[in-house]
């Protein structure tokens, strides 16, 4: 037997955008072992819910994660609204969907980066985030933020998109769908990096289940899982079928992200033809009594919000658990029998946010 | 501009920020921005690095993370605390796991708020940065000592 070697991973390491620690155990090239720890920017802010009030909570909430902000936000706002049976106006509805498909274009399109700087493909990563930049101007011409944008309040929308801006997001977005085919295509097609990503970390459907991975990681695994379908938001309006890959490895997960990229650009241009004109906000009186669960799909998967309040301006409990959260007993599973220069490939496919994680 | 004579590499670490100031740092690298354009170039080797940019603001378990990658870059260097978090702590500050802003553990050069702070923001903190990068190699080539912006803290600092 090779003798056992222990590598350290992070938590400053040229792959990772935030810090997480794993100690590899090695034997030769192959890892046996990965153990994860983490709490480098854990913050305790579930804890501020006693300082802040709930209607000021959703600022919190948003910065768990830079990247998701928007979808944080809707999370926590639809747990409040649910706690005091606010009735949200349709408009609002769909604005909330449109952005959030938004915020997942410009997530995957921001992992797609990071993935190929991963395996040293420089110049993709360089045009990925490119092409990221005209999602983040729309999002700065609507919202006025680039990755945050405070634009969800509880009841509603803080501010209302006119419908020329909606027609405009849908052109420009089909604009930049042909380019960003053309980059995505090298993922998919590309000898050398499918080298990299076929065959490596393969995750199968029955551990998937096991270990209960959420998101693009579990339908990669062929597991039917999206929240989107459970009700929240208007996506059983716009006919939403999720996207499930069957070989669990490194390359069906970069393939179903591709994917609902050009997924959400469709859900946004049907969102687009539909959305009623009206209110942008529900009138909300009284304070949160009672407790609430709600589910939502961030681009990395299942988020759960739950927040429990006493009638006071100040909620009791708030609770989140992210995606990432769940998603990493699934990549230690992977990182076990991997090669080690695999290993950034097999972190980086979780599509990890750490901020999320430890919150 | 006289002083961007060298090609500065900064390394980048996230201490507890939300993310959101990572990806517009990265997003500087990145063609819209391309801070490329002065020379600098994002590396993962503290040793390679000229500037040390921190997003996010300090705790008990990354303190000793960043001050050991402050102490692994050579001589000049420069520090850029970026996003409201890395200067106090911003809408965090009362969370019980944040210490305050990066200043607590390593001397900071610059400061850029903001929530997130934009890329214009970070490139500007960044040249300031190589303004006082400019300045510590001039001292250092004089045979003088570095002249610090201000002391490290001590541990009884922290709880100001």
């Amino acid at each position: 037997m090779a003798k056992r070697t222990i590598i350290p991973f992070g938590p400053q390491h040229p792959v990772l955008p935030e810090p997480v620690h794993l100690d590899l155990v090695i034997e030769d090239e192959t890892v046996v072992e990965a153990i994860p720890s983490i709490g480098f920017i854990h913050r305790g802010l579930e804890k501020l819910v006693e300082k802040k009030e709930y209607t000021e909570m959703v600022y919190v909430i948003e910065r768990i994660c830079g990247i998701c902000s928007f979808g944080h936000g809707w999370g926590y706002v639809h747990c409040v609204e649910g706690a005091m049976g606010v009735e949200v106006p349709e408009r609002a509805e769909y604005l909330r969907t449109i952005l959030h498909e938004l915020g997942r274009i410009h997530s995957h399109l921001l992992w797609l980066g990071l993935l190929a700087d991963g395996f040293g493909f420089e110049s993709l990563f360089q045009h990925c985030w490119r092409i990221r930049e005209t999602v983040l101007d729309l999002f700065e011409e609507t919202t006025g933020g680039r990755v945050v944008f405070s634009i969800c309040k509880v009841g509603g929308m803080n501010k209302d998109i006119d419908n020329d801006t909606l027609k405009k997001i849908v052109t420009t977005l089909r604009g930049i769908e042909k380019e960003i085919k053309q980059y995505t295509d090298v993922f998919l097609e590309d000898t050398s990096v499918k080298n990299r990503l076929c065959g490596v970390g393969v995750l199968s459907k029955q551990d998937a289940i096991d270990l209960c991975a959420v998101g693009p990681v579990a339908r990669a695994s062929g597991v039917e899982q999206d929240i989107r379908l459970a009700g929240t938001g208007m996506y059983q309006e716009l006919g939403f079928e999720p996207i499930i890959e069957e070989a669990g490895d490194c390359y069906a997960r970069c393939k179903v992200r591709i994917r609902e990229v050009f997924q959400s650009i469709d859900l946004i241009d049907k969102a687009v033809a539909k959305i009623p004109d009206g209110e942008i906000d529900a009138k909300v009186k009284g304070n949160v009594e009672g407790e609430f669960i709600t589910r939502m799909e961030q681009p990395r998967g299942e988020a759960v919000y739950y927040c429990k309040g006493q009638g006071t301006k100040f909620l009791e409990r708030m609770r989140v658990r992210t995606p990432t959260n769940m998603n990493i007993p699934a990549m230690v599973k992977m990182l076990q029998g991997c090669d080690l220069a695999d290993v950034p490939m097999v972190v980086l496919t979780i599509d990890p946010c750490i901020s999320c994680t430890e919150r | 501009m006289a002083y961007v004579t060298k090609s500065p590499w900064v390394i980048h670490y996230d201490g507890s920020s939300c993310n959101g100031c990572d990806i517009e740092v990265l997003a500087c690298l990145t063609p819209m921005y391309d801070v490329e354009r002065f020379g600098i170039i994002n590396t993962g080797n503290p040793k390679h690095a000229d500037v040390f940019l921190v997003t996010g603001s300090v705790n008990e378990q990354n303190k000793e993370v960043v001050k050991q990658i402050y102490e692994q870059m050579p001589e000049p260097k420069a520090v850029v605390a970026i996003g409201i978090c890395a200067c106090n702590g911003g809408i965090f500050k009362e969370c019980y796991n944040v210490q305050g802003g990066v200043d607590t553990v390593i001397p900071v050069d610059c400061y850029v708020p903001g929530c997130a702070a934009r890329p214009e923001a970070i490139i500007d903190g960044v040249v300031a940065g190589l303004g006082v990068l400019a300045a510590k190699r001039e001292a250092m080539a004089k045979g003088g000592s570095i002249p610090a912006p201000e002391a490290p803290a001590e541990e009884g600092k922290e709880e100001a």
